[in-house]
């Protein structure tokens, strides 16, 4: 599989729209630029457009108005067959009438391969997602992970110039997700493949992205690297979308450079101001990023405790509204209906503009 | 790795196409030959005798000067070959050459006929032809197939579907057929009524044959006879709603009861499909007729004499409920199988008694199968030929009405064509009718989720009623089974009953002399006439019908709602209007085509596809589209994507498709009795003959050979195909669990 790389190719967006029938708009003038070799997610709520762009970069869906290209190439026009994509679906699309190694043939056939590098290529393929000697095998003798990564193998072998993956864990369950998640980010790391990944799991696309792309009512909301989605999300929805985050109206009391000092029911805090004035504005809390145990801090009852196992869970109320929040501390926990002051974390609750 | 087809400068498929128009256009004869199946014209003064003359020869001695246009448009495409497929004048040459072709091509055929002009104003606008042209032959067909995929491509290039030769080639090819074997006769007929004994055009004499009092009277509300319009529609409403019910109980018993022998009762219900249609009406005769078994026996009890009571509404009323309730059944099977266990447990949950979920839930769910059912029955009804004929009596009905009008002394195409328009009518109504009851609520159930629920029994009060019936009908069933076994083995049915082999004799004895076997039975000629006629249009039939549920399906399009409604037109159209519009068509060029083998091949076709479309519809939708679309993203194309993903997977509706249309081939007569000459008789319509003739005997025992040549056919095919290899559950089906 050597070489991969270099057909790893960049895919351009340029005020790409989607229009299904009359005014049905599923992608709305939609720009982006994925460099080649890198992994992106596009990561939304369902109906937020972003399985139709994957499919407008597959070529099973067309552009109604906008230009899209691959490695440079103008394709917008060119059908899913004659673009050099390949793609994982979430149900596996796996031809129940053809074995395992003629599954992950099938595109090798159509590209011009003698039968013996066909052969050659789909065993290394297979061997590549760890299923040598599965290759007898009909996928309805496979567990689930199995056809999972018999579909990956499917769509590697081709060497496409970009690989598609839409929600390929969703039919997975919990434990097998993460496993198999990092394997994906392995082979996207070790081949150099540029690979565009739809999900709308959010910790799935923190875990394995080189980029993010969150998207919203058939529109871009913010395109950035995992960190920066996380500690500084442009507005509300991201914040609340990653990371589900307590959004809480705060005061900003001073602006100061870069930092505000703003005051939260009576508390005050300094934190980054990214460029806000001083008056009101949101501030988004990670539910880790509250302090749970007593001392300065915000008055609040214990409404909801939770146990989770490797943590408790609750739920605050107060001044503020509800407050969301986890604590480490399962030894001793808070009970329903205790008064206690929380506090913020000194670094990681952030301001976002108010949308 | 993948070669990307915009940027070549070969295109196979074009070259294809090129070459066969040449090899049409210069090679194969132009004109009709006497059989199309056989290759005597080789040896007959091919190619420059004018009768079987390519058109370039033709040209060349001077002959048909009309066909000239038709090179140009042949020679323009070769300009393509090194072109890009982007280039616009590649879609440009294409359009124009094709469509221009095509276009010419019929409409010479259509302008000059065997008296030259066809129409005066053609003479008037050219001046008098002296030349003439028959039926189109070979060469015609493959130029002008030749020519409709050029324009296709042409269209593709444009851009249309994704720019896809397949797809774009195989809509233009069904729309083609379509509208050339079900709606050109179709509009041929409706002109036909209009058409005076003169030749002329009349528009009152149509409306008075239109209301003549013998259609439309309503004498029977005081005591004469009624029109056969309103005969029909009481008889078919009738029958519609009766074999919906009938079929209902069956498919209750077989889905939603512990009774033991599932099985057998669904081989039972089954068997009227595969008998010819008019059997039945003869067991009844022999049952019910004036010296009838029951008749007799009934008559000598209560000491009355016998009488002929069954002739008229009674005997087509029973004949056609055994003929049409395994039909009802088949539908309605399916659609109660298909109520998803899960909302009637749901609805058991929420504290519905078994009676109640039956009512609000069940009931309700299944209206999609009623109305279809009710439709089926009706429309089979309105066409249905044979057991009027046989049974009616003095109760007349438009099916064979209009076979009358054709073949009877009166020879009135226009009073033909007209009772044809009164039958279209009725079930064309009867089509929007159930279209509108179903409204556009989605009885969609089965979601693709797996299903583990198990179908509540029937509630008591229902289950006893339905048993009874069940159990009436299966025996009134068994014992017509019975009689017509009996009566093929005895002398003279009623008169005579001493057992005998003699009719089987008479019509399928052979002799083996010389090293070779003489079939010298009377029915070897019809026989295998039908076999091969049969043979012939059921592959064909599955095909057309699967590509025309693959673009239903799967493929998006400008006018598919149109389309589909084209494709399933000749469903709701009667055989016997298939039958007198295609005689009215297709016996004058420029196709040319009655008394051959050909017609009825195509009868078939058209007759039997919209089985075939519905089969592949109801399989496919079964397939995840998500399957298509990985074999489009590993570089197949959609031709390799049919070929090598959806056949494969719709082995079942193949088989459903191929054995209906063979046992449909075997045992219609409805269309097939216009269709049929000395030459290609048809079993059917022999046994028609025999009926005439009073030879029950011989009839029945054909009949009765013929109900096990197609169980045999049956079971030849379903091994032929082979079981798909994995069954219902799907790959993605698992990945959750």
């Amino acid at each position: 599989m050597a070489g991969a790389s270099s057909k790893a190719a960049s895919v351009v967006f340029d005020h790409v729209t989607k229009v299904y029938g009359k005014d049905v708009v599923a992608v709305n003038d939609v720009s982006l630029s994925i460099a080649p070799g890198k992994l992106v997610t596009l990561l939304g709520p369902s109906g937020c457009g972003k399985t139709t762009t994957l499919r407008m970069i597959a070529g099973l869906e067309m552009a109604t108005r906008g230009c899209i290209l691959i490695g440079d190439k103008d394709v917008t026009t060119l059908p899913a067959t004659d673009r050099d994509v390949s793609m994982v679906f979430q149900s596996y699309a796996l031809f129940p009438h053809m074995t395992v190694l003629e599954n992950v043939s099938y595109g090798l056939k159509f590209s011009g391969f003698s039968k013996v590098e066909t052969l050659e290529r789909a065993n290394a393929g297979l061997s590549l997602v760890g299923l040598d000697g599965y290759g007898g095998r009909l996928p309805s003798e496979l567990s689930g992970g199995q056809q999972q990564r018999v579909a990956v193998a499917r769509a590697l072998v081709l060497e496409p110039q970009v690989l598609l993956f839409d929600e390929p864990l969703s039919n997975l369950d919990a434990k097998l997700r993460r496993h198999v998640r990092e394997e994906i980010r392995e082979i996207q790391q070790n081949l150099g493949l540029t690979v565009v990944y739809v999900t709308h799991d959010q910790e799935e696309a923190l875990a394995v992205s080189d980029e993010i792309v969150v998207m919203k009512n058939a529109a871009i909301a913010q395109i950035g690297r995992p960190r920066e989605l996380y500690d500084a999300p442009a507005d509300t929805f991201v914040a609340d979308f990653i990371g589900e985050a307590n959004l809480v109206e705060c005061q900003i009391a001073a602006v100061d450079g870069d930092m505000a000092e703003i005051s939260v029911g009576g508390v005050r805090h300094r934190l980054p101001s990214r460029g806000l004035k001083p008056g009101k504005a949101m501030l988004a809390l990670r539910p880790s990023r509250i302090r749970v145990t007593d001392g300065d801090g915000l008055a609040a009852t214990v409404e909801k405790v939770t146990y989770v196992g490797p943590r408790m869970e609750y739920t605050f109320a107060g001044d503020f509204g509800q407050l969301f929040a986890v604590s480490d501390d399962v030894d001793a926990p808070l009970k329903v209906g205790d008064a206690i002051r929380i506090g913020l974390a000194a670094s990681g609750p952030v301001l976002v503009p108010d949308a | 790795m993948r070669a990307v087809t915009t940027e070549k400068t070969t295109h196979p498929v074009l070259i294809f196409w090129i070459v066969t128009g040449w090899v049409g256009f210069a090679l194969l004869p132009w004109y009709g030959v006497e059989d199309f199946w056989f290759l005597d014209w080789l040896t007959e003064g091919w190619p420059t005798d004018s009768d079987y003359a390519p058109a370039a020869f033709l040209l060349g001695q001077g002959e048909k000067p009309w066909l000239w246009p038709l090179a140009p448009a042949l020679l323009a495409p070769l300009a393509l070959l090194r072109r890009r497929k982007t280039d616009p004048a590649y879609a440009y040459v294409l359009l124009a050459a094709g469509g221009f072709g095509f276009a010419w091509l019929i409409a010479q055929g259509l302008g000059i006929g065997i008296r030259g002009w066809t129409a005066d104003w053609l003479s008037a606008l050219f001046g008098p032809l002296e030349d003439r042209q028959y039926g189109m032959g070979y060469g015609a067909l493959v130029v002008a197939s030749a020519l409709l995929f050029l324009f296709t491509q042409g269209i593709a290039a444009r851009g249309a579907i994704n720019g896809d030769v397949f797809v774009t080639g195989a809509i233009g090819g069904v729309i083609a057929v379509v509208t050339i074997f079900v709606f050109f006769p179709i509009a041929k007929m409706l002109g036909a009524a209009f058409i005076t004994e003169e030749g002329g055009y009349s528009i009152p004499l149509f409306f008075a044959k239109f209301f003549d009092d013998h259609i439309w009277g309503l004498g029977c509300l005081s005591g004469t006879r009624c029109g056969v319009a309103w005969n029909s529609l009481f008889l078919a409403v009738l029958v519609g709603v009766l074999t919906t019910l009938l079929g209902l109980v069956f498919a209750l018993v077989l889905t939603r009861s512990g009774f033991r022998f599932k099985r057998e009762l669904r081989a039972i219900t089954v068997l009227p499909i595969i008998t010819p249609p008019f059997v039945i009406g003869l067991a009844i005769i022999l049952l019910f007729g004036l010296s009838g078994a029951v008749t007799t026996w009934v008559a000598d009890l209560i000491g009355v004499r016998p009488t002929r009571w069954v002739y008229g509404l009674p005997g087509i009323l029973i004949a056609q409920l055994l003929a049409f309730t395994p039909i009802a059944f088949l539908v309605l099977i399916g659609v109660v199988e298909g109520v998803s266990p899960s909302m009637e447990e749901a609805a058991q949950t929420l504290r519905a008694t078994r009676w109640q979920t039956f009512r609000t839930v069940s009931l309700p769910l299944m209206r999609p199968g009623l109305a279809n059912a009710f439709l089926l029955g009706f429309i089979e009804s309105m066409a249905d030929f044979g057991n009027p004929l046989v049974l009616g009596g003095n109760y007349d009905v438009l099916s064979t009405e209009i076979f009358f009008a054709i073949v009877g002394a009166q020879y009135d195409q226009g009073r033909a064509a007209i009772l044809s328009m009164v039958l279209l009518g009725f079930t064309l109504a009867a089509f929007y009718l159930q279209r509108f009851w179903l409204g556009k609520k989605s009885y969609t159930t089965v979601t693709g989720k797996g299903d583990s629920g198990v179908h509540p029994q029937m509630p008591r009060g229902l289950a006893i009623p339905v048993y009874t019936i069940a159990a009436l009908w299966g025996g009134f069933t068994l014992i017509i089974y019975g009689m017509i076994l009996y009566g093929s083995v005895v002398q003279l049915w009623g008169v005579d009953n001493t057992l005998t082999f003699k009719h089987y004799l008479t019509a399928f004895a052979v002799r083996i002399e010389d090293g070779g076997i003489r079939w010298i039975g009377s029915a070897w000629d019809s026989f295998w006439t039908t076999i091969m006629i049969s043979t012939v249009a059921a592959p064909l039939t599955a095909a057309v019908g699967l590509i025309t549920a693959y673009l239903l399906t799967r493929q998006d399009f400008a006018g598919k709602r149109s389309f589909e409604f084209g494709t399933m037109l000749s469903f709701a159209i009667p055989g016997t209007v298939i039958g007198v519009s295609y005689i009215l068509a297709f016996n004058v060029p420029p196709i040319e085509i009655t008394g051959t083998g050909l017609i009825l091949v195509i009868s078939f076709i058209f007759r039997n596809m919209p089985v075939g479309v519905r089969a592949g519809i109801a399989s496919m939708s079964q397939l995840d589209r998500s399957l298509d679309e990985s074999s489009l993203t590993l570089g197949a194309n959609s031709w390799q994507t049919f070929r090598r993903v959806i056949l494969p997977l719709l082995r079942p509706a193949i088989l459903a498709a191929l054995v209906y249309s063979f046992v449909r081939a075997m045992t219609a007569i409805s269309a097939v009795i216009f269709l049929v000459s000395a030459r290609y008789d048809m079993a059917t319509s022999y046994i028609i003959g025999r009926v005439e003739n009073n030879d029950y005997g011989l009839a029945i025992a054909y009949s009765t050979a013929l109900i096990f040549v197609m169980l045999a056919a049956v079971g030849l095919l379903q091994l032929l195909v082979g079981r798909t290899q994995i069954g219902r559950r799907l790959a993605h089906e698992q990945g959750g669990s």
